[in-house]
Parts: C-alpha cells; structure tokens; sequence
C-alpha cells in the first residue's frame, strides 16, 4: 500500500511522457489526477494508523549502491513524520491537480503540464519516505528538478526563464553543504542509513575535531552542513531570493511547491535529523536566529509589495521562519504540525489568489483589484477562512500550530530563544497587517479595476472551488482535530520516536502574554483597515513621511541589488576575462584554430607539388628510385 | 681496328637509357613519345642483360631478355589501349593539357 502511495504518482507521469500526447489532454487530466486521488485515500488510511502509534515500517525494494563499506538501498521508511508529510504531500498535490484542470485549460501544453505535477509528487513522496540521505538527496534534487521544470513552463517568457536558473542556482548553493553534510556524516558515522546515524548520535555528543586550530564539534557542524542545505530548499534568509521570483510558474505551481510542500523539505529533513540535531547546540542557535529573522524580514517586505502572488510568497517565506526557530527550538513536532496547517492554509491562499487571477484576466496587481467580493463571494470567503488560519485566528488550524511555536519560544531558557519570541510575536502583527492589506485591496473597497475588466469578473469553474472546498475544510478542521496528536497529550503515543520530543511537559502560557499575541494581531487587523479601508488618503502619505522605510522593504531590502553587485556581477567579469582572453584569445588561438592554420598553411605548400603534368611525377618516380638505388647500392 | 667490349654496349645501353629519360621529361607534346621512351628505356636494360650474357657466358641473362620483351610488348598494348580510351574520352593527347591530377 506504502509503495502505492509512492509510485502511483510516477505512474501518472509515465503515462503522460509517454503514452499522454497520443490521446486528448482530458485523459492526461483524469489519468493523472486520478491515481494521485488514490494515492491520497491511500496515505490517510496510513495516517490513521499512525494516529493510534504504530511503528515505523521500512520496506525494502531494491538495493541501490554498495561500495566497500558504503550501501545504499531504495527502501520505503514510515513512521508518524513520514505518514503527516504524505498526507500533506498528496492532499494538497491532489486538490492542484485538480485545480489546475479548471485553471490550465486554456493551456497549450496540458499534458506536459500534469506530467511534471505527477513527478514532482512523487519525487516528493521519495523524499519524505526516505530511509537514507542519499535517496533523500534523490528526492530533493528531483523536487528542485521539477519545480525548475514548473517555474520555467511558460518557457516563452524570459522571466519565467531566468526565475527557474535562479531557483536553481540558488538551490545548488543550499546542496553543496547538504551534500557536504551527507558526505560528513558517512565519515563519520560509517553509514548513511537513518537507524544506524540515529542511535549512533548519542556516542558522538561530544566528539570534536580540530580544523585550522579551532576545535569544532563534529555533530554541530554536521548539523550546519545539513542546515545549510535546508536553508537554501526553504528560501531562509541569504537563500531566499529565488521563492518569489518563482512566483513566475503558473498559480497552482507556487501552490503546490513553494508554499506547501517542497519549501517544507528544508523543515521536514532537520525534524527527520532530529536526533542529531538534538546535540548540536550551536546550530541550533544558528536556525533559531535565522529563522526569527526570516519570519520579520520576509513579513517586512510583504508589507508593501502589490503583486498579489508575492505577498502570498514572502508570507511562505515568513511562515517557514517559524517553523524554522521552533525546530531549532528542539519543538519538532509543533514545527511539523505548522507545517502541515501551512500546507493546507498557504495552499488555500495561493489557489484563492488563483482564482482571483483568473477571474481577472491574469492580472496580479493588487492595485487594479478591490471590490471583488460582490462579485465572486465563493473565492472571497475562501481568501478570508485562508487569512483567518495565517494570523492565528481561535479555532482555525494556523491557532493552534502558531500559538504552540510561540509558547515553545516563550519557555525556552535560552536568550535566542527571546528574541525568538519577541520577533514571532513581531511578525504576527505584521502577518495581520499583510494579510488584511490584500484582502481589503483585493476584495474590499472601490473596484480600481476598469469597468469593462470588473463586469467580466466570474467565479471560477466547479473543479477549481471544489478543490478550494477541500483545502478549506482541511484549514479549518487540521488544527483542532490533529492538536492532541501533534502537540497536546497524545504526542507520544503518536510521534512514537519519530521525532524528538523536548518538552513534553504541558505549560500554559500566561494569560498576560495570550493576551498581548491576541491584541498584537487585533492591532495589525486594525491598522490594516485603517489604511486601506477608512482612511486611504493615509498610506500615501506614510508612505512619503517614511519614505526610507517605505523604499527599503518595497526593494525587498535591496537584497537582489546586494547579490547582483558582490556575486553577479563580478562572477560576469571574470566569466569574460575566462572567456574573451582565455577562452578565445590564448586557447583557440594556440590550440584547434592554431593548428588547423598550421595545417592548411602547410597543405597549400604541399599542394603545389601536385603540378598535374605527367613528366614531373615520372621525374619524381626517377629521382627516387635513383636516390634508393644508390642508397641500395652504397649501404 | 680494335676489338669491340663490353664498354661499348653498356655505353650504348646508357645512352639510349638517358635518351629514354630525357624523352619522358622534356617531350612536351604528345603521350605516344612518353609510351616510346618508356620502351626505349626497357631496350636499354634488354642490350645490358643481353650484353652482361654473352661476356659471361651465362643463358640467363638472354632468357631474361626474352621474358622483359614479352612483358614490354603487353605494356605497349595495354598502354596505347588506355591511350585510345583517353583520347575519347578527353579529346587530345597533348602532355601539357593533361592537368587532371593537379591538387
């Protein structure tokens, strides 16, 4: 059953590589979206099983890679980490692909397009059913595969172009440590396979070695090498550029990959290392310090972006932060359980934005948008429930990950750890303000779109707000139903090993601090109306009054400028050095073209011996047998 | 009136050799005179063998005489075949025209 969950998906996509463009694009649509149903129902039935603790299951398919000492197996390994991420995996991977049938109808490329959702799924489901890092590196390089392939569909756009090298690139920046990382830890442990790395962590606590002087502990920078890579699959700071230039890809793409799932993996692979992170004390700092302030600089600039799909982006951005400090936190389990809230609600509010997209005629600016909700209510109240669960609204599913997170920050001991707390509490209230800013702008107000464009405005097809049903019911309901499970009294039964859990004791928060996380996110609401609902005279001119701030955080920071400068731009100038004066001038000059004029220099000579007259060969014939008669004769 | 030796046939053998030779190269004109210097030059080295055979009294070197007349003969048809086909298919068998294997 596990193997189909897994493989169901690369059959969809096998079919439509090579069987699909024969038949009519309906057939991909229902072959594909079908079998990842299946898939679906398949890893709910696990889910379930996993919610009353069972224990981990390894299936064993095929043996990969051996190597003196080194093995590697493709093998299946579930447990209640791997069970959560499948049912998010395969959920939301569902529900796009059935979205995307409403929504990519229009398409040329239909089958190229289910195909690649298809793979990506499943590389995903190898990911996160790994039981080794190097098939985990599979799956991770496979999902970057195909959200290259996703964010550059549109190929004939040159933007769509350069955001899918750029995702790339950047991602190989994050590989290059994880795949350090790996390499470490089978040094170190002898073995890449997770049982072997897992109750071996222990003995290494405090191992260290020596490099250039300096006495490093080993689990520690094992632990960064890994971060690293987490880093750059989850766009935290210095490695987040590429996610919201990725927003290029068609709506469902960022839906499905840069929101709720393979953003995620970065999350998903420090939980699943949980034992080894467990130890490292100084990488743990180092995530709870990048992830805090990912989730404020991401929220800072979504605060002021007008691009609908990028404030939905850098909100991505900002979520992951979280889940980022409460996993270096040690809170595992409230880091997966956010994860999964996010999946469902992110996933929600990028197909909301969708369809809010499509009904406008593939506009995005927010600032030809407004009034709205008269017109397409379904969508709206979507777009409100999505909003509601982000801010951590009581009773959505976003409240209970996100007060857990925060609760964690707050009983950590730790001074990163406060800040931790102060900046999540921060960024709550900026998370309301952004939220509230787009709903208001889009769906509130005077419409600023033209006329003509507002009269057109229509919900979306049936197929589109079923798929948006089920994401919501699993937004509102995920939360309150999985808590106990998750974070509440059943943890232990439930996560049964698969992850660490530090602090099972129950606290409760003070009332004082409840309090001041509710009245921060009421205030961010309040602001947000004030601004863009009451008083909208206003913005233009905080905008002028803070006109540093305003810049900074509309530039994104600069970031991109900053990168451009120290990296790009050097890295072309030395690029042309290489290529115009070693490539060109000294390579070709002296090897294949130099060469080839020698030799055409050379046959042009030779050539004028072949005169054609009959009595200069025979003259030539002579003269030789005469010189080897006399050598003949005389030796 | 002196007797005559072998030095006067094989000077006669040099002289039609190098008029053989010189008959290939300087003859600028016409296919036929290279075909009859060739054959010159092979008479040249039939009056060597035919000459070195009856000084030394050894047979063989008539014998071989005989065998280089034969195969001379097959070469003169063969030669003034291929001559008679070239001239079809060329029309002219001036030496200086024949430029077809200039590179």
């Amino acid at each position: 059953m596990i193997k189909l969950i897994v493989f169901l998906p690369l059959l969809g996509f096998l079919y439509c590589a090579f069987v699909g463009s024969y038949f009519h694009d309906r057939v991909s649509q229902l072959v594909t979206t079908f079998l990842l149903t299946i898939s679906t129902f398949l890893s709910w039935i696990i889910f379930l099983q996993y919610l009353e603790g069972a224990n981990t299951t390894i299936i064993h398919i095929l043996n990969w890679i051996t190597s003196g000492s080194f093995s590697a197996d493709w093998s299946l390994r579930v447990d209640a980490l791997t069970a959560t991420m499948m049912v998010v995996v395969t959920t939301v991977s569902a529900c796009v692909h059935l979205y995307s049938v409403g929504y990519m109808n229009e398409d040329k490329s239909i089958n190229r397009f289910m195909g690649y959702l298809s793979l990506f799924t499943f590389f995903m489901l190898m990911l996160v059913s790994s039981n080794n890092l190097l098939q985990m590196f599979f799956g991770w390089e496979g999902v970057g595969l195909s959200s290259y392939l996703l964010i550059g569909f549109w190929h004939h756009k040159d933007s769509a172009n350069k955001a899918a090298i750029k995702a790339f690139i950047l991602n190989r920046v994050g590989d290059f440590g994880f795949v350090l990382g790996i390499v470490g830890v089978f040094f170190i442990f002898g073995s890449i396979n997770f049982d072997i790395i897992f109750t071996d962590a222990i003995n290494y606590q405090n191992h260290a070695f020596n490099f250039l002087g300096l006495s490093l502990s080993t689990i520690d920078t094992l632990c960064f090498l890994l971060f690293i890579g987490a880093m750059g699959k989850s766009a935290q700071l210095g490695l987040h550029t590429w996610l919201p230039d990725a927003m290029e890809g068609p709506t469902p793409v960022s839906a499905l990959i840069h929101a709720a799932t393979m953003v995620t993996a970065g999350i998903f692979m420090v939980a699943r290392m949980s034992p080894l992170f467990q130890y490292a004390e100084f990488t743990n700092l180092f995530i709870i310090f990048i992830g805090a302030s990912t989730a404020i600089f991401a929220a800072s600039i979504a605060l002021t972006q007008n691009d609908i799909k990028r404030v939905i982006a850098y909100s991505t951005c900002s979520q992951l932060g979280y889940m980022f400090f409460a996993a270096g936190l040690g809170a595992y389990n409230a880091a997966i359980f956010h994860l999964m809230t996010h999946g469902f609600f992110k996933a929600l509010l990028f197909l909301s934005a969708g369809s809010v997209i499509q009904a406008m005629k593939h506009e995005q600016d927010m600032r030809k948008m407004g009034g709205l909700f008269i017109k397409i209510p379904f969508t709206g109240t979507m777009m409100w429930i999505g909003s509601l669960a982000i801010i951590g609204f009581p009773f959505f599913s976003g409240y209970y990950s996100k007060e857990s997170i925060l609760e964690n920050a707050y009983f950590s001991t730790s001074g990163m750890a406060q800040y931790a707390y102060v900046v999540g509490v921060f960024t709550a209230l900026l998370t309301a303000f952004y939220s509230w800013r787009l709903l208001l702008m889009t769906f509130h107000g005077k419409p600023r779109a033209t006329e003509e464009t507002f009269n057109q405005v229509h919900e979306s097809p049936k197929v589109m707000t079923i798929s948006l049903a089920i994401l919501a019911i699993g937004t509102i309901f995920s939360g309150s139903i999985l808590a106990d499970f998750f974070i509440g009294p059943k943890q232990e039964v439930f996560w049964n090993h698969a992850v660490v859990l530090i602090n099972t004791a129950q606290h409760n928060i003070p009332f004082v601090q409840t309090l001041t996380i509710k009245s921060t996110v009421a205030a961010g609401i309040l602001l947000a109306a004030m601004l863009y609902y009451y008083k909208k005279g206003l913005t233009k001119s905080l905008s002028r009054n803070f006109q540093l701030l305003y810049l900074i955080s509309y530039n994104k920071w600069y970031v991109d400028e900053l990168y451009n400068s120290i990296f790009v731009q050097p890295f072309f100038y030395i690029a042309s050095i290489f290529w115009k004066k070693g490539d060109i001038y000294i390579i070709d000059e002296y090897g294949p073209n130099g060469i080839s004029k020698l030799i055409n220099y050379f046959s042009k000579r030779l050539s004028l011996f072949q005169s054609g007259y009959l009595y200069h060969y025979a003259f030539v014939m002579l003269g030789g047998l005469v010189i080897i008669l006399t050598w003949f004769v005389y030796y | 009136m002196t007797s005559i030796t072998i030095d006067h046939f094989l000077f006669l053998g040099a002289i039609l050799f190098t008029i053989g030779v010189l008959g290939i190269f300087l003859n600028k004109k016409n296919v036929i005179i290279i075909l009859m210097s060739v054959e010159l030059i092979l008479l040249a080295v039939n009056i060597n063998f035919i000459a070195f055979s009856s000084f030394l009294g050894d047979i063989s070197g008539q014998i071989f005489a005989m065998f280089t007349l034969t195969v001379a003969a097959a070469e003169a048809a063969i030669g003034l075949a291929i001559l008679v086909v070239f001239f079809r298919n060329i029309g002219s068998i001036e030496v200086e025209k024949i430029r077809k294997l200039k590179g």
